[in-house]
């Protein structure tokens, strides 16, 4: 057993338990983080993106030394079916600008470099330490956590819980449910790595710029999901993601997509002759506002993805990691100062904090979106992209038939696949949820 | 659907890194006679293809490969079919990049 008492036990070091290490380590919280990869970084996975808002109010020079990869200034939207996609597809040179919104990254890299800054900051970060258990009293606080190193039982005043989406600490001690199918999705990656010119050559690129592609439609075969392509230095992040209770329902496999998706003619030719140097495989929160579970308690706050703060219509979830993580540690501060005991009573300024943030702001906007398009995926996800692509090419092709007979045509094809009320309700539907 | 799907998981897994905690397995199959539906959706449903059927019809789990996503354990835990643990500090997949 670790004699010495800690202020605070940081599970995880991914986004959200750096951020919470970092801003207690620099206020002058005694800190351990427990990490169970052989560096911070090595266990997780991300697309990625990285908002560099978030990450200023905690590295506000983070850009001197941070291994950044692109900076984004295109987006592309794509409606797929098998042969074409449908495209919206934004750029401006205004995102070449001195201080970049947003990064592609690569999270073993840049995860490597926070965990530094935590270290830096005064916390002793312990890796290749899987902790097993939370310790809890006779009343069922928490005091600790125990490690499967040799007599690994540690206490402190406080654990916050950044356990990831897969976090076995706090289901396992009863303070929160268990992930449900069809509140999570499993995504799978490539990394395929290109010369630099190759990729600025394929993407229009130049310099540092970057670009995102998103995804859907026939791709997922019906299921809930999106493809997602990122372009990095020297390789491009590749890759596709569905609700776990889609794959299970249909006995479709994630690579069997993954290798559609590559397939596709839209795809291929941007990773032709690429060297494939790792495929990984996480899982996303997409349960939303309404699965978002108890965030404290005695003891312990849980922040991130173990908390389901991600934002799967923005596809944000790291920087609501960071953010609550940072948030969740001020709060820690705040009732450390005040010398309060860590009881669930006074960790609750937490959640009074972060209902504050744009975290559940965001979150509590999209609140209706899983359900609708958990339930409606066949739609969203099959017959609208097939009827979108067969409009498309109708009304590009110059082939003798009148204008007007096309449109009729189109929209023929829409109400014969939704009908009039089918239609209506979709939109809707959308509308509602989006407002 | 492309020829043998199975055999390009196995190429796909040769591109990472591991270390492989042998004898201590971080996954288990519950022993049963029928597999549950949940388990049997494993064998499609695993990104790494640790799940497969043996001679006797039982599904049975090689976590040699295993990514760490949690997919079994989303769909078989709360049933039983599966006891999961992260595998030990250090062990399991070592991402390059993530």
């Amino acid at each position: 057993m670790i004699e010495e008492k800690f202020d605070a036990i940081v599970v995880g070091a991914g986004m959200g338990g750096n951020a919470a290490a970092l801003t207690m380590a620099e206020r002058g919280l005694k800190v351990l983080q427990l990490e169970r990869g052989e560096y911070s970084g090595s266990k997780n996975v991300q697309g990625a993106i990285l908002y560099a808002d978030m990450l200023e109010k905690l590295i506000p020079d983070f850009r001197e030394d941070a291994p950044l990869e692109r900076h984004l200034v295109e987006q592309r939207f794509w409606i797929m079916d098998e042969r074409s996609h449908t495209g919206l597809q934004y750029r401006s040179d205004d995102f070449n600008e001195e201080k970049p919104n947003r990064y592609t990254i690569i999270r073993a890299q840049f995860d490597k470099w926070f965990s530094q800054k935590v270290r830096e900051a005064g916390a002793t970060v312990l890796c290749e330490t899987t902790v097993t258990e939370l310790l809890q009293d006779s009343h069922g606080r928490v005091i600790g956590v125990r490690t499967d190193r040799d007599g690994g039982e540690i206490h402190a005043d406080v654990v916050v819980l950044a356990e990831g989406v897969n976090g076995v600490l706090g289901t396992g001690a009863g303070l929160r449910g268990r992930l449900k199918p069809d509140k999570v999705a499993l995504a799978v990656k490539e990394m395929h790595f290109l010369s630099r010119e190759t990729i600025d050559a394929r993407f229009n690129l130049k310099g540092d710029e970057g670009l995102v592609i998103e995804a859907a439609g026939t791709i997922s075969r019906g299921m809930t999901g999106m493809g997602f392509i990122y372009s990095n230095k020297e390789c491009i992040s590749l890759g596709i993601g569905c609700l776990v209770a889609d794959f299970q329902r249909t006995g479709e496999t994630p690579y069997g997509l993954l290798e559609g998706f590559k397939r596709h003619p839209s795809v291929a030719p941007l990773i032709e002759g690429s060297e494939v140097k790792e495929y990984s495989a996480h899982l996303i929160p997409e349960g939303g506002y309404k699965a978002i579970p108890q965030l404290c308690g005695e003891g312990w706050v849980v922040v991130g993805d173990a908390a389901q703060l991600n934002n799967a219509i923005h596809r944000e979830g790291s920087n609501l990691a960071m953010t609550s993580g940072r948030i969740a540690a001020e709060a820690i501060c705040l009732i450390r100062s005040r010398n309060d005991p860590m009881t669930a009573k006074n960790l609750s300024l937490y959640k009074k904090m972060l209902n504050e943030s744009f975290v559940i702001k965001d979150l509590k906007k999209y609140k209706d979106m899983p359900a609708l398009l958990h339930t409606h995926s066949q739609n969203f996800f099959l017959t609208y992209p097939q009827l979108f692509s067969k409009a498309m090419q109708d009304y590009l092709r110059v082939d003798g038939t009148p204008k007007l007979e096309k449109e009729k045509l189109m929209l023929n094809s829409f109400i014969k696949a939704r009908s009039w009320s089918g239609l209506f309700s979709d939109a809707l539907r959308i509308a509602r949820a989006w407002r | 659907m492309p020829s043998e799907p199975s055999q390009r998981v196995e190429d796909k897994l040769f591109y990472n890194r591991y270390l492989v905690d042998s004898g201590r397995a971080h996954i288990k199959v519950r022993p049963h006679t029928t597999p549950s539906s949940q388990l049997l959706s494993m064998l499609k449903a695993c990104p790494a293809r640790c799940y497969d059927l043996n001679d006797k019809g039982h599904v049975e789990v090689t976590v040699d490969g295993c990514l760490e996503c949690g997919t079994c354990r989303v769909i078989c835990e709360e049933s039983g079919d599966i006891k999961w643990s992260y595998p030990r500090g250090g062990y399991g997949v070592l991402f390059k990049f993530g």
